[in-house]
């Protein structure tokens, strides 16, 4: 709350910008209508605020009109916020008393032919302004110390080993937490890797090699996280492992569990010996393919695409022309005919391998979900949708392509780490374009198919992608947050329900057992200041720094009046 | 854009090029071009006020041409950095004719049309190469008549048309229509100029024009000069408003376009061209079919494709509700031939392989989904640092080290690596900056060590 007996005084900057607001709006107006607003002490118009000469005038002006508001009405904050506060803090003034008021991208602009409209919108704007300006409190920004500059790494196939190694080498202390008895995950039970047919047992064994030489890499296998506790920066883990548990101080978290491939059980005759999955060849073609295998028949989109699982699971098409590629390399008499309905060869290397595998023979037939192929003693019958007609294939060997599927335990690791996952029950990144290696939580990254299928390319650039993303806060060695966030304005309202606690997307509030009962706390660096809690909280005891109820009260009542 | 604009530890050197490279991981010193923008970048504010004056008239090449610019220019309305430019090609002042009426509107006395460019050179530990792609140019596939049929056009210029900040401010208006718009709004320029020298005339002579002009048949005024002036300019003006007449009836009927047709693979996937998918093409025209459903209930969309590729996460759900809510239809065949019909109606004609027939559809447009072509720029840059290419002139990688070239310290991402779809490129940009950054660091590790 402002001091009562504080002389408010507050400077409004009007700001032409050129003509794009004084071209559509009465400026001069303006002027004189701020300075009928309360507690208005000063009103001057610029050319341009943010010029060199404007800034100058803000900064003198609180210099010499004593001003401890200051209001600049001109375009918008996400430009020129940041500018306009850190000319204030120059000046000596608390940055986080300074609003600003947008009269130009969603006022002139848009009414560009409403002269007197458009003014009139103006003045409400800043009368609206003012209003909430008399109210601002000064703020400190809020830093958090990276105490531990420590990753760990949940995962450790080829995602949490490649980004595993790109933390170590860059000089930090990773913490590589695999549940298997080795590393390499999906990797070790593949047999060559498209589209360079490099040997994936090799690839392990030097990534493997690589970790287990590495001074700055920690690997706890068999092992998992049993608990998460602090936020970023400030993480105190729980591992249980083979030969006891573990408690970690860390940094960041980057989750790398992987998926693992869906078994088609009750589907086309399933038996795991003539009708098997694309993983299951693989480990054939690993050991070689029985010569008397001659007639091969894969389907593609077997329990995806489907109602149960919507997805397209990327990766399935080039690994099934890959397996067919190899298989006609083992045993060139062989007759590979595969059934897909889209063949998902995105890009320039799966689409050469789809050339390649025609050239080698393989036979691509085109099916329709609605009359699918039927698996039958020796042979596989379809309707060809491109020939409209039945055929039957024979078929010593059967290969379903299954996708990829979240992890059975992934619901766990999500709870620990309160991070969400999405309708497929993979990970959910923070932005599904901007941010996919990030979750909406600061503190814990994202890669490999733990988020999607991908592919190993695509899985490599995600684990160094991660690595980086996670390396952000380790080499600054602190976090910085905007004050703008929920404090626990009124604590005796506070109940301690823990609706705001469900509901908080960034895993920022928690309750807390205090001398007064359980109350909610805020981990200010969490905190992204969103407002969901405070809209939530029935009895009004969270607040948004800077948007509290008082504040948009006054604003409302301004435009009311 | 405006993180990296705002951020304390980059320096943006927009509108520059680099020109030569020395040195080697770690350790490598840069040659890059400033090219003069005859604008003051620490005075402009971007304000925009020059361009509004500016006399010169130019074809935007932000909306592929569909709009216009002036000769001082920025390059988009939220462009970073936004500093003016003035296009030395077209501005009078620079090609030695009398102008100079930027500077004249600018304020913030940032105009310079004596700036010249600048070589600046640059150390740095490690770089990173994210030129992207260019759109392929259609007009070499002759059978699908882009440039002669204006209602064909490119995804690009789609997502212009579709834009709110685009050249029609977001209503899908067809080109042909357009351009009847645009001469008719010029026949009203025209027409208006004339209006007002005959209005001279009449307050001159105070007579009406009708009026005189019966006259001056008659024979009257037979060696006035000014007045024969006068009888010229009312006959031009009665001749522009015949011809406008039947225009503007015509331009009465026009609406956006509603029946859509987007064809794929158009210059992917094809020997003649690029044998590759361009892998991000299929969505891009499901998202424009979708919007345009949006701004438009009544548009139906055909969408022409060999596999619909929706591979990304939450892809395969998009493209099926496109079809449930947006009036997408997805047919499996390669168009062969696009013709010219009535009204300006592209008419293709495909065959539907799934009920193995030839047919012909009439549409109001035509969507040309292109290929993600390499880079020129890509190839010059490339050249220029050393780097290989592949076989159609993307960056060379390996599938195991994705983001690295063939040369140390030397990274890449994006589409200059291959088509990648937006978290793809943003992905690979990290992974990029994550190789940059462990040269860097190894560089300053040897560096304390010698110091040691």
């Amino acid at each position: 709350m402002p001091d009562k007996r504080e002389n408010i005084r507050i400077g409004v900057f009007i700001c032409h910008c050129g003509s794009n607001i004084a071209g559509y709006l009465d400026v001069e107006e303006l002027e004189a209508f701020a300075k009928t607003l309360p507690n208005v002490a000063f009103v001057v118009r610029n050319l341009y605020t943010c010029s060199e000469g404007g800034i100058n005038e803000i900064k003198n002006a609180i210099d010499e009109q004593n001003l401890n508001r200051v209001v600049v009405a001109s375009c918008t904050p996400r430009t020129h916020e940041p500018l306009f506060r850190s000319s204030c803090a120059e000046a000596g003034l608390n940055p986080y008393l300074f609003e600003m008021v947008n009269i130009r991208d969603q006022c002139s602009w848009v009414h560009m032919r409403e002269r007197e409209k458009g003014t009139s919108k103006a003045k409400d704007l800043i009368r609206m302004g003012v209003a909430k300006a008399a109210l601002l409190e000064p703020q400190e920004p809020i830093i958090s110390e990276v105490h531990a500059a420590r990753a760990l790494v949940i995962g450790g196939g080829i995602a949490g080993m490649t980004a595993s190694i790109a933390l170590g080498d860059r000089g930090y202390e990773v913490v590589l937490v695999e549940k298997e008895e080795r590393l390499g995950g999906m990797l070790n039970r593949l047999n060559m890797l498209g589209p360079t047919m490099t040997d994936a047992g090799d690839m392990v064994k030097e990534k493997i090699e690589t970790i287990t030489d590495h001074p700055n890499i920690t690997v706890f296998t068999r092992a998992t996280v049993t608990d998460v506790d602090g936020f970023i920066g400030n993480y105190e883990v729980d591992i249980e492992t083979k030969s006891g548990n573990e408690k970690v101080d860390i940094g960041v978290i980057i989750v790398a569990t992987g998926g693992r491939l869906f078994v088609p059980e009750g589907l086309y005759g399933y038996d795991g010996r003539r009708v098997i999955t694309q993983l299951e060849v693989e480990e054939v073609l690993g050991r070689g393919l029985d010569p008397a295998v001659k007639n091969i028949v894969m389907i593609q989109c077997v329990g995806s695409r489907n109602e149960e699982r919507p997805y397209c699971a990327r990766i399935c098409c080039q690994t099934a022309v890959k397996n067919a590629i190899l298989i006609t390399e083992q045993n060139p008499d062989a007759k590979v005919s595969i059934l897909y309905r889209d063949m998902q060869m995105y890009g320039v290397e799966n689409e050469e391998m789809f050339r390649d595998s025609k050239v080698k023979g393989v036979r691509f037939i085109k099916y329709d979900p609605a009359r699918p192929p039927r698996v039958e003693e020796g042979k596989v019958s379809v309707f060809h949708s491109l020939l409209g007609r039945e055929m039957d294939l024979l078929a010593d060997l059967v290969v379903l392509s299954t996708p990829v599927v979240p992890q059975e335990d992934a619901d766990v690791t999500s709870k620990i780490l309160t991070v969400p996952v999405d309708e497929n029950g993979f990970f959910l990144e923070g932005h599904v374009k901007l941010r996919p290696l990030d979750f909406a939580t600061d503190g814990v990254f994202l890669c490999g198919s733990a988020r999607f299928p991908a592919n190993i390319r695509e899985t490599v650039a995600q684990g160094l992608g991660a690595a980086s993303r996670a390396s952000i806060p380790l080499s600054k060695g602190f976090v910085v947050v905007e004050p703008i966030i929920s404090v626990l304005a009124d604590e005796d309202a506070c109940r301690g329900c823990g609706l705001c606690v469900a509901l908080c997307p960034y895993s920022a509030l928690e309750v807390r057992d205090t001398e007064k009962g359980r109350k909610v706390h805020v981990i200010d660096v969490s905190c992204k200041g969103c407002g969901v809690c405070a809209a939530t909280c029935y009895q009004h005891a969270l607040s948004i720094n800077s948007f509290t109820d008082q504040q948009i009260n006054a604003q409302i009542a301004a435009f009311l009046n | 854009m405006l993180d990296v604009g705002r951020h304390p530890n980059i320096d943006l050197l927009a509108y520059s090029e680099v020109e030569k490279l020395e040195g080697r991981s770690g350790d490598f010193k840069v040659t890059v071009r400033r090219k003069a923008r005859y604008v003051e970048e620490d005075k402009c504010t971007g304000c925009g006020a020059c361009k509004e004056k500016c006399p010169t008239v130019v074809p935007d090449a932000f909306n592929v041409g569909l709009g216009d610019r002036k000769a001082i220019y920025s390059w988009f309305a939220q462009g970073i950095p936004s500093t003016h430019t003035i296009d030395p090609e077209h501005c009078r002042q620079l090609k030695g004719k009398k102008c100079g009426v930027c500077a004249k509107t600018c304020l913030a006395e940032a105009i310079n049309f004596d700036q010249k460019d600048r070589l600046v050179e640059i150390g740095v530990g490690a770089i990173i190469v994210a030129t992207g792609y260019d759109v392929f140019d259609p007009s070499q596939i002759f059978e699908y008549r882009y440039k002669e049929i204006p209602n064909v056009v490119t995804s690009i210029e789609f997502e212009r048309l579709l834009s709110a900040s685009g050249p029609t401010a977001g209503h899908a208006g067809r080109p042909s229509d357009l351009a009847v718009e645009a001469e008719i709004e010029a026949l009203e320029k025209k027409a208006g100029r004339l209006q007002r020298a005959i209005t001279k005339f009449e307050d001159k002579y105070v007579e009406s024009s009708s009026a005189f002009s019966k006259k001056y048949q008659d024979g009257e005024y037979k060696d006035d000069k000014d007045r024969k002036r006068w009888a010229d300019k009312y006959a031009e003006h009665l001749a522009i408003l015949e011809t406008i007449e039947p225009i503007k009836k015509k331009a009465e009927g026009f609406t956006v376009a509603k029946r859509l047709a987007f064809i794929q693979c158009v210059g992917s996937r094809d020997f003649r061209f690029y044998p590759f998918c361009s892998g991000y093409c299929c969505m891009h025209s499901i998202k424009e079919a979708i919007i345009a459903h949006e701004h438009e209930t009544e548009t139906t969309s055909t969408i022409f494709g060999m596999d619909i590729r929706a591979v990304g996460k939450g892809f395969e759900q998009y493209k099926i509700r496109g079809g449930n809510n947006s009036n997408i239809t997805y047919i499996r065949g390669r168009v062969a031939e696009i013709m010219e019909g009535p009204d300006n109606n592209p008419v293709v004609t495909y065959e539907d392989t799934r009920e193995r027939r030839v047919k012909s559809e009439e549409f109001d447009m035509v969507i040309l989904a292109t290929a993600c072509a390499p880079g020129r720029g890509t190839i010059e840059t490339a050249n220029l640092l050393g780097i290989e290419l592949d076989r159609y002139d993307f960056v060379k990688t390996d599938p195991l080290s994705p983001v690295d070239t063939t040369t140390p310290g030397i990274f890449v991402c994006g589409c200059s690596v291959a088509p990648l779809d937006v978290p793809e490129s943003v992905s690979q940009a990290s992974s990029a900056s994550e190789r940059a950054a462990e040269v860097v660091f190894q560089s300053d590790l040897k560096k304390e060590k010698a110091v040691a």
